[in-house]
């Protein structure tokens, strides 16, 4: 079994971002940057599946600038075979990539994708499932367990009523949670020895996309701030404040 | 001339909370016509109920045996069959809603606006990102067609009652999918109101302890009647289930009153707590960055100051 994972780079989420002066963005210059935690669980959940010996093949997959190679190398030296970067300066929106990956999975013919369920820097939470539709083929979202049984696959999901379980038949796009598993730390000899594990560059306009239509982004402000900070003395007070406010 | 649907979360027997307030999201358009569309087997008591919501002019209802459990696979190419007459379609953003609507926008190839946090034109949409660090203002260009957008719940008041519109009926167009196949729903189904419309919610975080200790939380809740939540560490270690998690990662709510105790307020936590109305927050660390945004904090050890605070009341 050969599984795909997608890999982002996104700001690292312990960085608190703040917007551009001029309204034009979010400051990236000189913020830490990651692979998205939630596909380095994505990443760490197929290195199990192949630790296990239910996969023989990790391919790992971003779109992104050139200092995707980062990211990527990260991938490969948590324990995954090849990597592939589509190449671009231009911001992805979910329907482009998940147009970008369908087009992997046309080359590569994986049984199984794992990807993070949401992206924490536009937090859309789309392109699994945008994937599994334009591959036509099932999808489980917000995974916290996953057990394969040869031809399909048990998924345990998070949802607002608790957890769900769903079979799907593979190969089938998988976005995983936060508690699926909790991914190892790299060592040094894999970092070295991942410099010589294949990574292979190409280029967006290689991908043959269609006319997507992306949205215009039309401006970025900060959040409205709390007016919070307020210290009172001990319950009596904080009994009194809520009162005051109607709360009780 | 817009005509918005919105797609009906419910449990088989009542309408969601959070398709009222996706409602209001929708009224906020501007549009003509603004229909709900309710998937299920026989979902009779949800479409009444969405008939029923204030400013509904029209249900429609898609039932089948295996729309019992609603799986996105098996809705997605339905509405696809529906999506011709809208301009609009937006489903709350819920676990249902950001399972389901972008396999809808996979299928018709267009992209989507997730977590609308404000309505300011038909074309015009504001929503958070990174953790809710910034606000984008997303522009839909006009020949992107028709616009899907999940509806964040706690930006939104719920529409009131008071509508009587006409329910009518529509046979499922699309043959089922067999490749995902629904098992099993396992919830706490625990007493007490629901955390995302809960109006009173107190959260323990990591300090508890254990579930044991989780109790004075529960406790606490139970007098003031209000909803539990945790953070995510305290669900990871187990000391509560998942859905009871607040956050970027859990549930976003806006509830009149959050008590935080124990829980040290980390980005990704406030990010679930912003639109509440007052904040209190229980913590032995004066430093701790929850009371940068408590509007009333107690600085102190929460085992003394909980049975305290309960006491009190
Ligand atoms: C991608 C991503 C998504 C995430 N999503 C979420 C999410 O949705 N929701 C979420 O909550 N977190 C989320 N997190 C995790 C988040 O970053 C924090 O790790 C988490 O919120 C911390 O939980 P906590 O406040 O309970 O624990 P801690 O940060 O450990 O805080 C415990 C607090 O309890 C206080 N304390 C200890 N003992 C006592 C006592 N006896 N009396 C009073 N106070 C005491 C301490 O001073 C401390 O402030 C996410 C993280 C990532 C990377
Ligand atoms: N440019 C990208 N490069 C790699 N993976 C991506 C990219 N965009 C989206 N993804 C994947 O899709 C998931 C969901 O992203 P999003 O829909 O943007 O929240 C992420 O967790 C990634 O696994």
């Amino acid at each position: 079994m050969k599984i795909l994972v997608t890999l982002k780079r996104v700001v690292d989420y312990n960085v608190r971002v703040r917007v551009k002066n001029d309204g034009s963005g979010v400051e990236t210059d000189g913020v830490k940057m990651s692979i998205n935690p939630f596909d380095e669980i994505a990443l760490e959940e197929a290195i199990r599946i192949k630790e296990r010996g239910e996969a023989n093949e990790i391919v790992v997959a971003s779109i992104g600038p050139d200092a995707c190679q980062q990211q990527l190398r990260t991938g490969l030296a948590m324990g995954a075979d090849r990597a592939i970067l589509v190449e671009t300066d231009a911001l992805i929106q979910p329907l482009s990539a998940a147009e970008v990956f369908l087009k992997i999975i046309e080359q590569e013919q994986p049984d199984l994708v794992l990807m993070g369920k949401q992206a924490i820097d536009d937090d859309c939470s789309q392109t699994g499932q945008m994937l599994a539709a334009m591959w036509d083929r099932p999808q489980a979202t917000f995974a916290s367990e996953i057990v394969l049984n040869g031809q399909s696959a048990q998924v345990t999901r998070e949802v607002d009523a608790g957890l769900e379980t769903i079979e799907v038949d593979l190969p089938a796009v998988i976005t995983v949670d936060l508690r699926l598993n909790e991914p190892r730390f790299v060592k040094l000899p894999e970092i070295m020895k991942a410099k010589k594990k294949p990574l292979d560059v190409k280029p967006l306009s290689d991908m043959g996309l269609g006319a997507e239509e992306d949205f215009e982004m039309a401006g970025y402000e900060a959040p409205a701030k709390r007016a919070g900070g307020q210290k009172v003395e001990d319950v009596a007070a904080l009994v009194n404040a809520l009162k005051q406010r109607g709360l009780l | 001339m817009s005509k918005v649907l919105v797609i009906a979360e419910h449990n088989g027997t009542d309408l969601s909370p959070a398709t009222a307030k996706t409602l209001t999201g929708a009224l906020a358009v501007g549009a003509e016509a603004v229909e709900v569309l309710v998937f299920g087997h026989d979902p009779q008591g949800p479409a009444q109920q969405a008939a029923e919501l204030s400013g509904v002019t029209g249900v429609k209802v898609i039932s089948a045996p295996h729309f019992a459990n609603p799986l996105a696979a098996q809705l997605a190419p339905e509405m696809v069959a529906v999506a011709s007459g809208y301009t609009h379609i937006f489903a709350p953003s819920t676990t249902f809603g950001r399972d389901l609507l972008p396999r809808v926008a996979g299928l018709l190839r267009v992209n989507q606006i997730s977590d609308v946090m404000e309505v300011l034109s038909d074309r015009s949409f504001k929503r958070p990102i990174y953790a809710g660090n910034a606000i984008v203002t997303v522009n839909v260009p006009a020949s992107s067609k028709p616009i899907l957008a999940t509806i964040r719940t706690a930006s939104f008041a719920a529409t009131g009652v008071g509508g009587s519109a006409a329910i009518e009926s529509i046979e499922p167009q699309a043959s089922a999918p067999t490749h995902t196949r629904y098992l099993k729903t396992e919830g706490s189904g625990g007493e007490g109101p629901d955390l995302s419309s809960a109006s009173v919610v107190v959260s323990g975080g990591r300090a508890l302890g254990s579930a044991e200790n989780f109790e004075i939380v529960h406790s606490l809740a139970k007098k003031l009647g209000a909803a539990v939540g945790a953070s995510r560490a305290a669900v990871d270690a187990g000391y509560v289930p998942n859905e009871l998690q607040v956050g970027q990662t859990g549930k976003i709510i806006a509830p009149d009153l959050y008590i935080a105790v124990g829980i040290s307020g980390a980005i990704q936590h406030l990010t679930g707590i912003k639109d509440a109305g007052t904040i209190v927050a229980i913590n032995k660390d004066a430093e701790a960055p929850i009371f940068e945004v408590a509007d009333f904090g107690l600085v102190g050890d929460l085992f003394e100051l909980l049975p305290e605070l309960e006491r009190a009341l």
